[in-house]
């Protein structure tokens, strides 16, 4: 009988959701479904049920995200896992009536494919689902995040008392060195390394941090894990203090994320109360308890430094390493930092031990990637693949390819401080390494496809911009730098580029990336440098020509009316919110460019392609 | 002070402030002390009946009242006793005496001293147990120590709890009295005290007498001289006819100012030697226009004993010449008048000196704790520390290092006394004085300096909240505040800085000047006024 | 414990734990720095102090990389000076090129590096911060956004060495900036006027208002004194121009304080200049001999132009030998007649150890008695 054994687990709710016979439907209540009111969906269908007297026979469970987002609200009934797709409160009565006391889908909620046009009933038949491999994610969607029952009931905790009664603290090093497990968090060192420099750093307090503080534009891959299945992360992060000689955790956890903050809160309330956390941990005279600190939108204290240093409550800026936090970190004592995802597979590596994990993905890149798939793709969301998919498959199968039949352009890995990587790319293996020989880097999981209409220049504008916005101002390269650098790539989409500006670029771009003192600014200049390396051409035909090639620097492009495709059917000259646009009914109009704003949206409306970009 | 700033700022594991406004009165000292608090982890204990801007950063406040300063540090010497706290080597290798304090403070139980003072007792055993765990500890006090009638043995005191746990004689210890003003430290050390010479040699002392007297070339007097508040005295009853007063200003300074008027008017012949028309500038018959510290060369010694140089960076302005010359002058005048003969073969008889460093020579040639002590060596950049006494000697930064100067150091027991005057019907209210950061001492050079009066033009009386709602006085309103020996009236800072039947005042400016109200009572030894504590009444005026 | 590294090709030998900063003081050789100053932290904030470490990815800060055994250690390695290069740049094209004008021009770090680097003003069409100059009420800090280079200095004398925080930064990226408190005004963030962020800041974004026009560095003569004020013996600079203190500066070798001063030290200086100040001796009428013919003749003034000379009462304006006389003939009148005892002298604690050596010996010497003392009491 093991130490878990002793405790007052809730065996009834476990045996209910082990149950492969058990009829119960699971409701995103993830951030984004909860958004387009899954929480009305769920009383919805509580409401229904009850109206039925069949409230004890079906079980209506919320759950993390599925990561389709773009189809949520998702609801999935089980055992049968149909899934359904945009679900409103109004949909709760077919559902119930036709599918749970009839029998048969609800056919007009069912997902349909893109290339083929048909319904798919069943969740794992969806394309989205088809290459992905849910390791990390695969207790969202079908645990109730709230309930500490839903996670025992799938090996929860089970990773910990292994390690407190089976393992020594440096068995659980090398078996976490053994799996290959590297940093989430983007740079992807070696988890089990880094737990290895905290131990032998021969001073107390030691602290184990998890760096949640997700600050990619679009990116939600931590959120999802914190907001489904928030006791992976706990229990990481528990035996990693077990294995660094740690009693203190904090959990930095960006405020914008309430709906994650406030299911680790109820995570670590229930963790406590069972026993797993705080003082004497399962009676092994082993202590840990966490902290969540909520961090106030700064993407630079994703930064492990400047992480620590909002912690103790100083501006959020970086300190300049060495010393590492291994050596000196929290309040100058020995720390380990990794991020949520990292924590997150922990326990599945002990559980299933380092060959299962290995088994996943590449030699030198184990496991799976997670990825925030967003931009010109037909679907986005959050995807789990091995490691070595390519990322062709990623665009084209997991998401579906690019829509309306456009041209792919390229794909920015690595967020704001990734790059890109244009067509002849397309079959680099997604892993740690490959992608930095093919000049991007993993990151921490954006991803973010461009296609024929995206401008590069624009492309890269974007993210220096966000670079501008988002360093914290201490060193003078990245505070000063990043400031010239945007305006530089101001001037050229403004069609005021001059000669030299693309030297100009290559020069700050260089003094950023040798100066900066922290990874933010030395990586800020990486999507400019990739984008002017792979479409030098489309920032020369800015600067020399004046033109965008893509069709989308405002400063550069007219809109005209094709006088033969144009009906006169009046809808463009309605919508234009600069009036720029007349004509009589029926007869083509004619767009004044001195009125127009470049906004496009006369484009977007028109249903005869009859509006022309120069 | 027995110790340096710069080894309390290392090395003090726990601070002690009693009696000090430390951050106010000497704040390059105060954010030392912050320092070692805040980046060191230095314990940190401030006794002061304010909330006095330290206290805010201390480990703990104890708020004792005015006057009770014995009984506080007795309690505190009970409990390390009782917890046998003490240094147990130190005291039988370098002390002696404990066993008759011993006897004395058992009466001090924390809830004796609790009583007396109005410390809870819990607090006093934190403190002894904050200052036992964390050693070497210093003791910083200032004027709220020694401006009382028991202010001797209130230093005693001091000096008995740090004996106790060992704090004498080592790096990040002491008892470290602040010298309020800049040469403060200077004028006792070369002979501005009347019963010593130079270097703290006695005048009632023949060996010593005949030194002088061989150096000098007279016949010197076997007799101490008077103290200022004794001088005053003496003039106001005839005994003293002429009064030389260089560079001070007793109508601020000294306490119950209306009798200091009166004996400076009854004073035949005053000579006022200042920069400025001070308010005891005005009763001279002969005023001397002196120059300031920019204006000439010589040296201070700190409150560490430091001695450092004062340069000239120019001419005093219209006549004004410095003090060294004017006394020589009027030395020399006299001298040739016959009013003193000193014989011309003694080595140090006369008065021509080319330089400061000049008189500094005589000064080392005289002076054993300044022997060591150059312009040569001031300008070549060494930093000494008196005793320094051989040119070859590099100064003490720390005294009593293996002994004390008497040999063995005594504990002196002692009782708590209350002060002479405390509040009853008539003046129910105890006033208690101080100085402010924004001004120094009379307010002669900070009330002419414009952007220190900016910052705080005018004297203010702390009072409570509730002695103000008693006696219908609102904050910034004009109150009058008098004692059995005068009245001022100035604006009221309501304010719980103060506790409640305490009120708090200023000697910075001549209209609104505490020692008007003050008690003269003296400290039988030291002769020092109690400035700390009197009673007083107030109303709206 | 030590460790031995190479600095430029030189074997140097450093205590375990000290940056390659100090490692390489150890051996005379100079590292430029901006944001580092010996009595702050390290924070590897301006970059100037990058070196070339072999085996380091990119250059590191001398200031607060630890040295290690066999470290190899290139301070003048072209990315370390190309890297300074682009700082002094970037740091200039958000500097006002106000030099001209500039207080502590020719004592301003980043115009001195800017010229041992080479680097002139650039022109731009980039944006330039123009916050309002000395926009805080406060009478002694002036301060100019402008000019500030974030190297944080301010903050850290406030935060570090005066303990009172005073100083953050606010916003971030090319907006930060240097805020009192929650962005107010000095006076209500805490601040007690100590200077000591002015004294810490190496460029003129932060100065002396009571200063501002007066002189600069090299039109002022500086005069090393001791402080006239509290006993703690504060040592500094008068800055003297034209015979005024235009400025009291704190110096990094006083013994006592180093860079430190309070408000009365640092900004409490011009009552030695004020008009009050007493400028000729003065004798009351009645102390002197034709007095009336003398003040007709001008060689003597009343004082009070109000009260008339022919009042005994009234004060006179004389001359040092009259009033010396006076002074001496009444003494000794005065001893002759009722001895030593009718003496007391008050010496003083503002006055010098020469001084009151001789006024010591003057009371005991000529007048003959031991009645001197002073007010160390009160």
């Amino acid at each position: 009988m093991g130490l878990r054994d002793q405790l007052a687990i809730p065996r009834d709710v476990i045996a209910t959701v082990k149950n492969p016979e058990h009829r119960w439907m699971a409701v995103c209540r993830g951030t984004g479904c909860s958004s387009s009111a899954s929480a009305e969906v769920r009383q919805a269908l509580c409401d229904e049920l009850d109206a039925r007297g069949l409230s004890d026979e079906v079980e209506i469970r919320r759950t993390g995200c599925f990561g389709f987002c773009e189809a949520g609200p998702i609801v999935v009934v089980h055992p049968e896992e149909t899934f359904y797709t945009h679900v409103t409160p109004g949909d709760a009565e077919a559902i119930i009536e036709e599918h749970v006391v009839g029998g048969k889908p609800v056919e007009g909620l069912l997902y349909r494919d893109i290339a083929t046009d048909t319904a798919v009933e069943r969740w794992h038949e969806i394309g989205f689902y088809g290459k992905q491999q849910r390791i990390l994610l695969s207790n969202c969607g079908i645990i109730d995040p709230e309930n500490i029952g839903h996670y025992l009931a799938f090996d929860g905790y089970s990773a910990l008392e292994k390690v407190l009664t089976e393992m020594t603290a440096e068995e659980v090093i090398e078996e976490v060195i053994d799996s290959g497990l590297r940093g989430r968090g983007g740079a992807g060192f070696p988890a089990g390394l880094k737990w290895r420099f905290a131990r032998q750093t021969q001073s107390w307090p030691k602290y184990v941090i998890c760096n949640a503080d997700e600050g990619d534009p679009g990116a939600f891959m931590d959120r999802s894990v914190l907001e489904g299945d928030p006791h992976s992360v706990v229990e990481g992060m528990i035996i990693a203090g077990y294995a660094i000689g740690a009693q203190d955790g904090y959990i930095y956890c960006r405020a914008e994320y309430p709906l994650a903050i406030r299911r680790l809160e109820i995570a670590l309330e229930q963790a406590r109360e069972l026993g797993v956390l705080g003082e004497n941990i399962l009676g092994s005279g082993f202590s840990f308890d966490i902290i969540v600190k909520e961090g106030a939108g700064a993407f630079v204290c994703g930064e492990e430094t400047a992480l620590m240093a909002s912690i103790q409550g100083e501006r959020g800026q970086p300190w300049p390493r060495p010393p590492y936090p291994a050596v000196a970190g929290l309040w100058g004592q020995p720390s380990n930092v990794n991020n949520v995802k990292s924590y997150a597979y922990t326990p599945r590596i002990i559980i299933k031990g380092a060959d299962w994990f290995k088994s996943v993905g590449t030699e030198e890149s184990p496991g799976t990637a997670v990825f925030a798939l967003t931009g010109m793709v037909n679907c986005t969301g959050l995807i789990e693949v091995a490691m070595g998919i390519t990322l062709r498959e990623i665009i084209y199968e997991v998401g579906g390819g690019i829509p309306m039949g456009r041209e792919f352009k390229a794909v920015q890995t690595g967020g704001p401080l990734g790059g890109c990587l244009p067509k002849e790319h397309l079959d680099t293996p997604v892993d740690f390494d490959s992608l930095v020989a093919a000049g991007s880097v993993m990151g921490s999981g954006g991803m973010i496809v461009a296609d024929e209409t995206t401008c590069m220049v624009e492309f890269a504008q974007y993210f220096m911009q966000f670079v501008c916005d988002e360093s914290c101002g201490k060193c003078p390269p990245c505070r000063i730098g990043s400031t010239r650098m945007l305006e530089v790539l101001q001037r050229i989409t403004d069609g005021e580029g001059e000669e030299g500006d693309l030297d100009e670029i290559r020069r700050i771009a260089r003094g950023m990336e040798q100066g900066s003192l922290c990874a933010l600014g030395q990586l800020a200049p990486a999507p400019v440098m990739s984008t002017l390396l792979h479409f030098e051409d489309e920032y020369k035909a800015h600067i020399e020509e004046g033109c965008c090639p893509a069709g989308s620097c405002r400063a550069l492009i007219t809109y005209e009316i094709d006088p033969d495709l144009c009906t006169g059917c009046m809808l463009c000259a309605r919508k234009c919110p600069s009036e720029a646009i007349s004509g009589e009914k029926r007869e083509p109009h004619v767009i004044d460019t001195d009125l127009c704003e470049r906004c496009g949206l006369c484009k977007e409306v028109c249903r005869f392609d009859a509006i022309v970009v120069n | 002070m027995t110790n340096s700033i710069e080894d309390i700022a290392q090395d003090s594991q726990c601070i002690f402030i009693i009696g000090s406004n430390t951050t106010e009165q000497h704040p390059v000292i105060g954010a030392r002390v912050r320092a070692a608090k805040r980046h060191r982890g230095a314990k940190l204990v401030v006794a002061d009946p304010r909330r006095i801007d330290i206290a805010d950063y201390a480990d703990l406040h104890l708020r004792h009242q005015p006057g009770t300063d014995i009984a506080l540090l007795n309690g505190l010497m009970h409990v390390i006793l009782r917890e046998r706290w003490q240094d147990d080597e130190f005291i039988a290798g370098r002390t002696e005496g404990l066993e008759e304090l011993k006897a004395v403070v058992a009466r001090y139980s924390p809830q004796v001293a609790s009583e007396i003072t109005g410390v809870p007792a819990e607090d006093i055993e934190e403190a002894a147990r904050m200052m036992a765990e964390n050693r070497p500890g210093s003791l910083l006090y200032a004027m709220g120590i020694t401006q009382h009638t028991v202010g001797v043995a209130n230093v005693m005191s001091c000096a008995n709890l740090q004996m106790l746990l060992g704090n004498m004689g080592v790096a990040g210890g002491g008892v470290n009295p602040l010298r309020g003003q800049n040469n403060v430290q200077g004028a006792c050390d070369l002979g501005g005290l009347p019963n010593v010479y130079p270097g703290y040699q006695a005048v009632t002392d023949a060996t010593i007498r005949e030194k002088f007297e061989s150096a000098w070339g007279v016949t010197l007097s076997d007799q101490a001289g008077l103290t200022v508040t004794e001088m005053l005295g003496a003039a106001e009853e005839g005994q003293v006819r002429c009064l030389y007063v260089i560079g001070e200003d007793p109508m601020v300074s000294d306490p119950d100012l209306n009798h200091v008027r009166h004996a400076l008017q009854k004073t035949e012949f005053l000579v006022v030697q200042d920069l400025f028309f001070t308010e005891t500038v005005q009763f001279g018959d002969v005023i001397f226009p002196a120059a300031s510290f920019a204006e000439k060369e010589g040296t201070f010694t700190n409150t560490e004993r430091r001695v450092q140089r004062v340069r000239k960076a120019f001419d005093p302005p219209g006549e004004a010449a410095d003090d060294a010359w004017i006394i020589a002058e009027v030395a020399k005048r006299m001298i040739a008048q016959g009013a003193a003969g000193p014989s011309k073969a003694a080595l140090h008889a006369g008065w021509d000196y080319g330089s400061a460093a000049d008189v500094m020579a005589e000064v080392n040639a005289l002076t054993p704790i300044y022997a060591g002590i150059t312009y040569q060596r001031l300008e070549e950049g060494a930093q000494l520390q008196w005793p320094v006494p051989s040119e070859d000697h590099p100064g003490t930064p720390i005294l009593h290092v293996d002994k004390f100067s008497r040999g063995l150091g005594r504990f002196a027991a002692v009782e708590h006394e209350p002060p002479d005057e405390l509040p009853d019907d008539e003046y129910p209210l105890m006033l208690t004085t101080g100085r402010v950061l924004y001004h120094w001492h009379g307010g002669e050079m900070t009330r002419r300096a414009r952007n220190l009066v900016a910052m705080y033009p005018e004297g203010l009386v702390e009072i409570h909240p509730y002695d103000a709602q008693q006696a219908g006085i609102s904050d910034g309103q004009l109150m009058k505040v008098a004692s059995r020996r005068g009245e001022i009236v100035a604006k009221a800072e309501v304010t719980d800085r103060v506790e409640p039947g305490l009120i708090f005042a200023t000697f910075h400016f001549p209209e609104s000047a505490a020692n008007f109200l003050t008690n003269p009572a003296l400290d039988p030894q030291a002769k020092i006024p109690e400035f700390k504590v009197c009673a007083v009444r107030v109303e709206a005026a | 414990m030590n460790v031995t590294l190479t600095i430029n090709g030189k074997e140097v030998v450093a205590p375990e734990g000290s940056t390659i900063l100090e490692a390489a003081g150890l051996a005379d050789i100079k590292i430029p720095t901006l944001c580092h100053h010996p009595d702050l932290t390290n924070v590897g904030a301006c970059r100037m102090c990058v070196v070339s470490v072999e085996k380091a990815r990119t250059v590191q800060t001398a200031c607060t990389t630890p040295v290690a055994e066999g470290m190899v250690v290139n301070t003048e390695s072209e990315a370390a000076r190309e890297t300074r290069k682009f700082v002094l740049e970037m740091l200039l094209t958000d500097h006002p090129n106000e030099c001209m004008t500039c207080e502590v021009n020719g004592e301003c770090q980043l115009q001195d590096l800017a010229y041992d680097y080479g680097v002139t003003w650039p022109e731009h069409s980039g944006v330039l911060h123009a916050y309002d100059i000395d926009p805080d009420p406060n009478p002694f800090v002036f301060i100019d956004r402008n000019k500030c280079i974030v190297c944080g200095r301010c903050v850290r004398a406030c935060g570090e060495i005066q303990n009172r925080d005073v100083w953050t930064f606010a916003q971030r990226g090319f907006k930060t900036r240097l805020v009192a408190g929650a962005d107010q005004f000095m006076l209500d963030a805490n601040c007690e006027s100590c200077g000591q962020c002015v004294a810490y800041c190496p460029v003129g974004a932060l100065f002396d208002k009571m200063s501002l026009g007066l002189g600069r560095p090299n039109q002022v003569t500086k005069v090393r004194t001791t402080c006239s004020y509290c006993g703690v013996g504060c040592t500094f600079d008068l800055n003297v121009r034209d015979g005024k203190i235009v400025r009291v500066s704190s110096a990094e070798d006083s013994a006592v304080n180093g860079l430190s001063l309070c408000v009365k030290g640092r900004y409490g200086y011009d009552y030695v200049h004020h008009p009050d100040r007493l400028t000729r001796p003065l004798v009351r009428a009645k102390w002197l001999a034709n007095v009336e013919s003398k003040v007709e003749t001008g060689q003597w003034r009343a004082y009070d132009p109000d009260r008339p000379i022919s009042d005994s009462e009234s004060l006179v304006e004389t001359d040092w030998d009259t009033a010396l006389d006076v002074v001496a003939s009444k003494f000794t009148e005065v001893k002759e007649t009722y001895g030593n005892d009718a003496f007391a002298v008050l010496a003083s604690a503002k006055c010098t150890n020469e001084e009151n050596y001789l006024f010591n010996k003057f009371t005991r010497q000529v007048l003959g008695t031991n009645t001197i003392d002073h007010c160390a009491r009160l």
